[in-house]
């Protein structure tokens, strides 16, 4: 699946997307995976109160599944308006 | 309805007076626009970042709840992205209906859900370097009253 990162996620990471290949079952099982990645993705998944996520372009809670899903997305709270 | 997330700057004057020349059942017209403010450490440029596809997906979703719950006879929203400064117009909202307490209250709904809702990141270049604009719990608890 495709993971995009945003804003202060993306810097932190330093690529705005990758294609992953992964079996995990919820949001939550992908921020695990990436986090035992490397110490970026730990640094960039440290406190997931800090972030949101989107699962193919719809606003989500961390424990939403990924079955199905070509897209997620990681970002800050926004700021738009 | 209409929905745009544009780089290009807008005539704030000329969009509000051809949304409302298009409106005419409706008695009450409200506009609102945000302009980039200038801040006290100098501010060089606003820089907004946002998620092409699901930030219009969100602005069309926003949009649409507006339209019916206020029973409106046209919304419009328009949310600029990339670097901006200061004295720019960011983003402008109208809503037409026959009395103003709705064309009101759906502005103000409006704008309380794209600016926690709509996938738009703001960073704030000064002359000490850039920093992303933190998000507020306040405009986070605004969502509650609706």
């Amino acid at each position: 699946m495709d993971v995009l990162y945003f804003a202060w996620v993306r810097e932190r990471i330093g690529l705005p997307r990758e294609a992953i290949k992964t079996e995990a079952a919820t949001v939550m099982d992908l921020v695990e995976e990436l986090r035992a990645r490397e110490d970026r993705y730990a640094v960039a998944f440290g406190d997931i109160s800090a972030l949101r996520v989107a699962v193919d372009q719809q606003l989500v809670d961390f424990d939403a599944p990924l079955s199905g899903v070509r897209e997620v997305a990681f970002f800050p709270p926004m700021t738009g308006g | 309805m209409r929905v745009s997330v544009q780089p290009e700057p807008f005539a704030f004057g000329d969009v509000a007076e051809a949304f409302t020349a298009g409106c005419s059942a409706s008695g009450a017209v409200v506009t609102f626009c945000g302009i980039v403010r200038d801040v006290a450490d100098g501010l060089e440029a606003m820089e907004i970042e946002h998620y092409p596809g699901m930030t219009e997906a969100a602005l069309i979703t926003i949009a649409q709840e507006a339209v019916t719950r206020w029973g409106l006879e046209d919304a419009l929203v328009i949310h600029r992205h990339g670097r901006l400064t200061p004295g720019e117009t960011i983003m402008m909202v109208a809503t037409a209906a026959p009395h103003r307490k709705d064309a009101f209250e759906a502005a103000e709904f409006l704008m309380d859900y794209l600016k926690s809702r709509a996938p738009f990141w703001k960073r704030e270049v000064t002359s000490k370097g850039a920093m992303w604009v933190e998000a507020k719990s306040a405009d986070e608890d605004a969502l509650t009253r609706w």
